[in-house]
């Protein structure tokens, strides 16, 4: 990495994460809670300097493409959290706990970009009734939990086209 | 305050409840660590959601202020929570080795599952390949 220094442009040394600045300055105004020009400032330093000091840990610029995609898959995200809770409520309250089929799938990934994988991961855990355990040692299946699956295949199936094609359009 | 919106008030407050107290349930009532793991899950996500709603919902309507830390809440534990759920799931596997047995066997180029599995990540072939511009 060293020798590229001298290659690097300005954008890239001053603005290694443009993303990464902008979601700072707007959590620091979301701190504030109110809207001030020095706090306005002083977010913007915030922003520029912490992407710089952690450049190094961070080299390579996930790519993002189509945003309104993103939007689309937070949305359905969002939905699918309430209707799990709604459905993960009902194990717990009318289902013996020993008629639950509770099993560990696996889960072949297509995404190969880790940050697809990760938010594809959260995602998982974050629906109620699969929680996302593991990866393979190379990365490319994913140890998933489920609570109740009856049939492991067709938990794979539902996870891969509900939330894998859509991360494999949004990232490249 | 209008009666409508207090009405909208408590009923987020009431369902951020139920649901609060269904995921502390399930805590008791599910039998092993990764069953019972689904439980907060579900109590972070519609639980604490309703109740941040609730506030904002408060304050725009009765203290006429917009409150924006809510938001903030809400992807802090978003964020937040599939990390520890993940943590305690490697734990759980590190714990009790003979888990192993149960897990989905991996197709035969794979090595297994990197929990077991000391290995470079999947990011290091990329890289070398790529060298950023």
């Amino acid at each position: 990495m060293v020798p590229e220094k001298q290659s690097q442009n300005f954008r890239q040394r001053w603005l290694p994460h443009p993303l990464l600045t902008l979601t700072l300055v707007v959590v620091w105004m979301l701190l504030l809670n109110s809207f001030t020009l020095g706090g306005f400032l002083l977010g913007t330093v915030l922003g520029v300097l912490i992407p710089i000091a952690t450049s190094h840990f961070w080299p390579g610029r996930p790519l993002l493409r189509a945003y309104g995609k993103m939007m689309a898959f937070l949305g359905i995200a969002l939905w699918d959290v309430l209707v799990a809770n709604v459905m993960v409520a009902r194990l717990i309250l009318f289902r013996r706990p020993e008629s639950l089929a509770t099993r560990w799938v696996a889960m072949p990934l297509e995404l190969r970009s880790p940050e697809a994988i990760t938010l594809l991961a959260g995602t998982i855990s974050l629906t109620p009734g699969t929680v996302s355990s593991d990866l393979s040692a190379d990365g490319r299946t994913l140890l998933v939990h489920c609570l109740d699956a009856p049939d492991a295949e067709v938990a794979v199936r539902d996870m891969k086209s509900r939330y894998e094609a859509r991360l494999m359009e949004i990232f490249p | 305050m209008a009666m409508w919106l207090e009405f909208l008030i408590s009923l987020l407050i009431v369902v951020s409840g139920i649901f609060i107290l269904v995921g502390s349930l399930g805590l008791l009532k599910l039998p092993t660590l990764m069953t019972r793991l689904h439980a907060p899950t579900k109590a972070t996500t519609l639980g604490v959601g309703g109740a941040l709603l609730a506030s904002v919902a408060f304050f725009l309507g009765g203290e006429r202020t917009l409150s924006v830390h809510e938001l903030l809440v809400t992807g802090f534990l978003f964020l937040t929570a599939p990390v520890t759920a993940h943590f305690i799931a490697k734990t759980y596997l590190h714990l009790y080795p003979e888990e192993r047995k149960t897990l989905p066997v991996l197709p035969e180029p794979q090595q297994g599952w990197s929990t077991y599995v000391a290995s470079r990540s999947p990011r290091a072939d990329e890289q070398q390949d790529s060298p950023h511009e």
